[in-house]
């Protein structure tokens, strides 16, 4: 039964959020009387206001009943300003000296303006006689008039819709929801369906999401049972409820809801989620974890390429790489790799360290990229003067082909620095290598778009080289000839 | 319950195509202006045009955006004979601050000797590949070989049709059991071909496109053709835009032999045929899904229809050209309110706000050109119609 009852209140809450919108969407009220719908909604939905209010005037003496004022106040913000009257002429009649302010409050609430949309009056002369009214009840506080009385001055201030005075009645309002049909009653009482969203948004933090989150957080409690609630017969319900829940919730709900279709429920996400706009980073990361959850790699492919690809056309490598691994794009890395290494070449340093130290097993994705990661490492291990490590790393990286030939003459440029050092980092062997790297680099066919200038520069190069590398090794043969003593 | 958005577009002559991207927030318009607009939806909801050019010499009849994995791409083609793919650069920060961005030209495609009626992408799984068809019955299919390269297209296949085309359609599937397919559609008024739909298909071993079907049964000009998403079924369902607003069910039937050669055989049948609009229908659109059809006429309205559990289709709701609904539309309170509707509404003329401008020398009665993208985005609860309204 506990599951029953948890079962019956959700409805309730259904119930309750399809009558709002019902009220806000469906029915074409002629123009004011929404106000007078939503009002009825909310006193449909409060109903214990009544039940205290009757306690209170069958008592003895209903006057000093300890409810009694909040009765007083329950039927003011629900609007019921006549039978606020009544209760109120209990009080009126016990105390003679204080009977004027009594008489006072009565005039204001009789006088209160009520649009009757069956009525001959137009919106406009109603909205005079309620301004008339407001600055009646807002010269009654200015004047101190109900200053004797506490309670009749928080009446008087929820009759010119004081947000903080209403809001103080929280308890009896108890709900978001009967906060703003009474803040609107007294503020904007012809208000209309597209004013309402607004004032909806603006006070209270989505209180229709609020109200939603509650009843998602109850229906998941429920399980699979709720899903029979979208099979009732109205089709409109159906409609708004899953509008609803899809515009706010489509995270949490709807992706639920296409799980649990068995025929077209898959496909249906599958086409839903590749169309969610990846306005942030995260928004993406959000929908890529729905579809990763569901092993719907081609839509997490998609993803990861459009993000890659909107990161590159901004030129944030780092990004774009990373979009790049995720997506397993293997062509897409070798490109992004390429650029990295371009730029280092034009500027001299790498942007996006973080990224490209902590590569890990990804750099095995494409080639380039796997020799961009060692390259990096390369002038990490220079920079911490690990030189041995780095010299057998650079020179691993042309014997082993991870390097593609284009580079070489950098590589090689990049072993000066290691070369020209005091100590001999690079064994008798490992010149030897380097060294036939060196001929092989210009045995190969001259490049006809270099220009002359670029060819001098080139033979330079190799002059230096071969000069560091012949004195490398002859250090190097020494060292190694040399029997320690 | 649609909440009609006028957008004044500044086109100084007919709007003959607006498109969405595949997001929907970014759509694209082209005129006989000879410019293409693009036009981006801000944070506030509000559509601000960031780019304006002239993209041919003469009038521009459509317009369309490549999927995002090729980046932000655009493809227009003319009156003037030529197909031209275009590609947003970034800009400077100063232009980007004034909300501007640019467009540049990668590639024109200048094989068809008469007007381009339309251009399409094909969808992504066949990588990026361009397709139009021409006034004189050509349909070209051209491929870029490297994504990453917009400026090197590569002609692969010329389907000749025999009769003036007027537009295509790609069959969206991605599944192993359905080759590439796409429809062709025909305004030509020739008699002896009566059929004026057609259907290619890949023959993975021939390499080429062959003629797999032909609806005889659509026998006036045809304005508009597109097949609906394809949901994994084993059948194809086509919307087609003409005198009235046909849906045909295309189903395969099985080989007779295993290894017959030849494409594939259908049976077709007629879905829905509408002819609420009593006029020639001009455009027809579907959802995501492919549970809603959208379509525009020369009554000055957009239609949207839908079926049942049972395939019966039937209209769900009426939109005026000027945005007002119709009312005893039966269904169109309730289920219009699916979404929180935007109908965005492009007006032509320059100096005009929120009429029509009679132009050239088209009749005084609004007719409806084209409702292009009904991007039905059913997460956010919105429904996105566009339509361009002229004279």
């Amino acid at each position: 039964t506990t599951e029953k009852n948890k079962y019956v209140s959700i409805l309730l809450a259904i119930e309750l959020i399809w009558n709002l919108c019902e009220v806000l969407f469906i029915d074409a009220a002629p123009a004011g009387s929404l106000l007078l719908h939503l009002l009825d909604w909310v006193r449909l939905h409060k109903s214990d206001v009544d039940a205290r209010a009757r306690e209170v005037l069958q008592s003895d003496s209903p006057a000093h009943h300890q409810s009694y004022w909040d009765v007083v106040i329950s039927l003011v913000l629900q609007g019921r300003v006549d039978e606020a009257r009544q209760v109120l002429s209990k009080q009126a009649s016990l105390r003679a000296e204080s009977s004027s302010v009594f008489k006072r409050m009565d005039v204001l609430l009789h006088t209160m303006p009520i649009f009757n949309p069956t009525g001959t009056q137009t919106l406009t002369e109603f909205d005079v006689k309620w301004r008339h009214w407001h600055e009646e009840c807002d010269r009654c506080l200015q004047d101190n008039t109900f200053a004797s009385n506490r309670h009749l001055e928080t009446i008087c201030k929820i009759l010119v819709g004081d947000e903080d005075t209403i809001l103080e009645q929280k308890e009896l309002l108890s709900t978001w929801y009967h906060f703003l049909v009474t803040r609107l009653l007294f503020t904007h009482p012809t208000i209309k369906p597209p004013d309402l969203h607004y004032y909806a948004q603006v006070h209270t933090t989505s209180p229709i999401l609020l109200s939603l989150r509650y009843c998602y957080t109850e229906l998941k409690l429920v399980k699979n049972k709720y899903y029979l609630l979208f099979y009732f017969n109205s089709d409109k319900f159906i409609y708004l409820f899953i509008y609803f829940f899809l515009r706010v919730f489509f995270h949490l709900l709807a992706v639920d809801y296409f799980d649990h279709c068995p025929e077209f429920g898959r496909v249906y996400l599958e086409l839903q989620i590749e169309r969610v706009p990846l306005d942030t980073e995260r928004k993406a990361i959000k929908v890529l974890r729905i579809c990763e959850d569901r092993q719907m790699s081609e839509q997490v492919r998609s993803i990861c390429k459009i993000m890659a690809k909107r990161a590159l056309r901004n030129n944030r490598l780092g990004s774009a790489l990373s979009w790049s691994i995720r997506a397993k794009d293997a062509a897409f890395a070798t490109l992004i790799s390429e650029r990295f290494l371009q730029d280092y070449c034009n500027k001299g340093s790498f942007t996006d360290l973080d990224l490209l130290d902590n590569l890990g097993p990804a750099m095995l994705l494409s080639d380039r990229l796997t020799f961009l990661g060692k390259y990096r490492e390369f002038h990490r291990l220079y920079g911490e003067n690990r030189f041995s490590e780095a010299a057998k790393l650079l020179l691993s990286l042309m014997t082993a082909k991870i390097a593609p030939r284009s580079l070489w003459m950098t590589l090689l440029t990049d072993a000066l620095p290691l070369l020209e050092q005091k100590e001999v980092i690079f064994s008798v062997d490992q010149t030897y290598e380097l060294m036939s790297c060196l001929e092989e680099l210009n045995s190969g066919t001259k490049d006809s778009s270099q220009t002359d200038q670029d060819e001098d520069i080139e033979s330079t190069k190799t002059e230096l080289l071969r000069l560091a590398l012949a004195r490398n090794l002859a250090m190097a043969i020494v060292k190694e000839g040399t029997i320690e003593t | 319950m649609f909440v009609a958005k006028s957008i004044a577009a500044d086109h100084k002559d007919l709007i003959h195509d607006v498109s969405y991207d595949f997001h929907g927030r970014r759509m694209a318009t082209c005129s006989s202006d000879q410019s293409v607009k693009v036009w981006d939806k801000g944070d506030d909801g509000e559509w601000r045009c960031t780019a304006s050019w002239k993209t041919h010499s003469g009038s521009v009849w459509r317009v369309t955006w490549a999927h995002p994995e090729f980046g932000q791409v655009l493809a227009s083609c003319s009156f003037d004979r030529t197909a031209a793919v275009w590609e947003e650069i970034v800009g400077e920060s100063n232009d980007k601050q004034r909300g501007q961005s640019h467009w540049i030209k990668r590639t024109t495609l200048v094989d068809s000797r008469t007007s381009v009626t339309d251009v399409k992408f094909a969808p992504k799984h066949m990588g990026l590949m361009l397709t139009t068809c021409s006034a004189d019955g050509v349909v070209r299919i051209y491929e870029a070989p490297d994504v990453m390269n917009l400026s090197q297209w590569s002609l692969q296949h010329e389907i000749s049709c025999k009769l003036s085309c007027s537009c295509i359609s790609w069959n969206p599937s991605s599944s192993r059991a359905h080759p590439p397919m796409i429809a062709v559609g025909s305004d030509d008024s020739n008699v002896t071909y009566s059929g004026k739909v057609q259907i290619y298909e890949y023959n993975e071993n021939t390499r080429k496109y062959a003629k797999a079907e032909t609806l005889m049964t659509v026998t006036d000009p045809v304005h508009d053709i597109t097949f609906a998403p394809n949901l994994g079924r084993s059948f194809h369902v086509l919307a087609i835009a003409t005198k009235d607003v046909r849906i045909f069910k295309l189903v395969p039937l099985r080989r007779e032999s295993a290894n017959s050669s030849g494409p594939t055989k259908f049976e077709v049948q007629v879905m829905a045929q509408f002819d609420s609009h009593n006029s020639q229908v001009w455009r027809v659109s579907w959802n995501i899904t492919s549970t809603l059809l959208a379509s525009s006429g020369d009554d000055g309205c957009v239609r949207l229809w839908k079926a049942n559990y049972m395939d019966n289709w039937k209209c769900t709701g009426i939109l005026r050209g000027d945005g007002s609904p119709v009312n005893g539309s039966g269904h169109a309170a309730a289920l219009s309110a699916v979404g929180v509707p935007g109908a965005a509404q492009m007006l032509v003329g320059a100096t005009s706000a929120g009429r029509y401008v009679t132009a050239g020398t088209r009749s005084l009665m609004p007719y409806i050109l084209g409702i292009l993208r009904c991007l039905f985005s059913f997460m956010t609860g919105t429904q996105h119609i566009l339509y361009s309204g002229t004279t």
